[in-house]
């Protein structure tokens, strides 16, 4: 029985079939990446995975259950979690109140989440902005905002869509710890990534999605060889191009 | 909650209660139970409104429930009007809950949500204007008879203290709102529902839950007003004049914040009276002074009165 598995989902707007026929797991423990170019379906994936969309075609099981198109708050209880691409924090709340909404998830009084919110900041560094406005976070300190609201849930898969977009190198150096050590804590992570070197560095196996389909899984290591993958990023025949040598 | 939660809101109900001993001028203890009736409908209105960020426009739905289930119980059917005082506010609230159900369940939010409470208000408006159970346009009008037990005083202090004790009930269950669970998810939803959503708040049954006691708050001060004025019509009981004390208050005062719309109600009626005073009677000079007090608090910031007078501590 595996962790997380997603089968043949499909995803149609209209005419644009935004995913198509899915499939793969997550098992439990790893991290596992999701990449592909800008507009391939990763985020419409999540979406459908958390909750937050209905697949026109396929299942989503979790643990063995079917759970595909319930709500995002009934999966946030079960254990899913998700963090958004577009941070969406709760502005006008300050630090440890926006950590703390998670945190109620799973403790009723308001001593125990205030509690849990502050261990979770300390966790993804936050400490030191417990008392700031959310809104008034620099870009990395909101996407670690993210990273602690969805933390707080006390999740067993965490479906993290681009924690690192829009960091600068040192700021990527310093979250990818953080990242290991939810991992190793116990919590399954599933990303969404660009920042190759962090995909290196943290996933064990990865899914290449384009243009709606998986087109390669594997190790890191494997999926960057594969043709299909260099081409899904660099054009038809650059594949070849970069590895034959061969001139244009 | 601590003693710190909840000392502030005792010290404001003993102060406020030791008004009828200083004062005994009938015009002014009118006023104050008149401006405490506002701040209850206000408070109702700023638990959805304030700490939901669900606007309503239509809380004289709340009120006006609150208010004929109160005298329509007693004159016609003869139920002790403490009795019906409370099966208005369970009216009230059940109105709320079948309001919020309609709409929430299919994703109303911001000004789609304020005409939609709008236009339930005025359609029991209407209804109540016609149908001859609630006296139609004629109104409604509660028998006097000044004994205790009937819900009528013979001195005004002791409605004033009696409408007091609810206000200052409705201060310690909003407190207990801010503290709680149900009011960090309701504050979360305010705030960013799809976020909220994610960490595992159930925001329909977060916002159900929010209007449900919004809407029993405001048909508590409904019902107050039918047993303190004796008289109703729809004009009255369903009138947007309520809708509108109810959302300027907590906006004046501060939205989402349990003292605001004692502070608003207190504002706005001190200021609408002193107006009336100077100027006479002019129908509807109350509403201008409304209209030029919103526009001045939503065009200067600090948006409202409270965070920035603790922030200048």
């Amino acid at each position: 029985m595996s962790f997380l598995q997603i089968r043949n989902v499909s995803m149609r707007f209209g005419g644009l079939m935004a995913v198509s026929d899915a499939s793969f797991d997550v098992a439990e423990g790893s991290i596992t990446g999701l990449i592909g170019p800008n507009g391939a379906g990763k985020t419409t994936l999540f979406a459908i995975v958390s909750g937050f969309q209905k697949p026109t075609s396929g299942q989503v099981l979790w643990r063995g259950a079917e759970i595909t198109a319930r709500p995002p708050h009934v999966l946030a209880a079960e254990g899913l979690s998700r963090t958004f691409q577009i941070v969406q924090p709760f502005a006008g709340l300050s630090v440890r109140e926006n950590i703390a909404v998670g945190a109620f998830l799973r403790h009723r009084r308001r001593a125990d989440a205030i509690a849990l919110a502050e261990q979770v900041a300390e966790q993804v560094g936050l400490t030191a902005e417990l008392d700031k406005p959310a809104a008034a976070l620099t870009v990395s300190g909101r996407k670690r905002v993210e990273l602690g609201k969805a933390l707080a849930t006390q999740p067993k898969l965490l479906l993290l869509d681009e924690v690192l977009a829009g960091l600068n190198p040192s700021e990527v150096r310093d979250i990818v710890p953080v990242v290991r050590a939810i991992r190793d804590s116990g919590v399954t992570v599933l990303m969404i990534e660009h920042v190759m070197q962090a995909v290196m560095n943290l996933c064990e196996s990865v899914h290449v999605l384009a243009q709606g389909r998986i087109i390669a899984s594997g190790t890191p290591a494997e999926v960057v060889a594969t043709p299909a993958v260099v081409e899904a990023y660099l054009g038809h025949g650059a594949a070849s191009r970069l590895s034959g040598g061969a001139h244009a | 909650m601590t003693a710190r939660d909840v000392l502030p809101i005792l010290l404001f109900g003993a102060v406020a209660a030791l008004l009828p001993v200083f004062v005994t001028a009938g015009t002014l203890l009118n006023f104050a139970i008149f401006t405490l009736i506002l701040c209850l409908a206000a408070q109702g209105w700023n638990i959805l409104g304030g700490f939901g960020g669900q606007y309503s426009f239509g809380h004289a739905a709340f009120f006006g429930t609150g208010a004929y289930a109160t005298a329509v119980l007693q004159v016609r059917y003869g139920v002790n009007p403490y009795v019906t005082f409370l099966a208005g506010i369970a009216l009230a609230s059940v109105v709320g809950w079948v309001i919020g159900f309609l709409s929430f369940r299919s994703g109303l939010r911001g000004s789609y949500f304020a005409l939609v409470t709008l236009a339930f208000a005025e359609v029991f408006r209407v209804l109540s204007n016609a149908v001859p159970f609630t006296g139609g346009a004629a109104g409604l009008l509660i028998p006097l008879n000044q004994r205790a037990a009937n819900f009528q005083f013979e001195s005004r202090g002791w409605f004033y203290l009696l409408v007091l004790a609810l206000v200052v009930v409705a201060l310690l269950l909003t407190r207990a709102l801010e503290r709680s669970r149900l009011g960090a998810q309701l504050v979360a939803v305010r705030e960013n529902e799809d976020a909220a959503r994610a960490v595992g708040v159930d925001a329909l049954r977060v916002k159900l839950s929010a209007i449900t006691l919004s809407a029993a708050m405001t048909g508590a001060a409904g019902g107050l007003y039918a047993q303190y004025f004796l008289y109703l019509d729809s004009t009255i009981a369903y009138g947007t004049w309520i809708s509108v004390e109810a959302l300027l208050a907590p906006i004046i005062g501060g939205a989402g914040t349990v003292f605001g719309p004692v502070i608003g109600a207190v504002i706005l009626h001190t200021l609408a009276e002193a107006t009336r005073m100077m100027v006479g009677r002019i129908p509807g000079i109350d509403l201008v002074i409304y209209g030029v007090l919103l526009i001045l608090v939503v065009r200067f910031p600090p948006r409202n009165l409270l965070p920035w007078l603790r922030g200048r501590r």
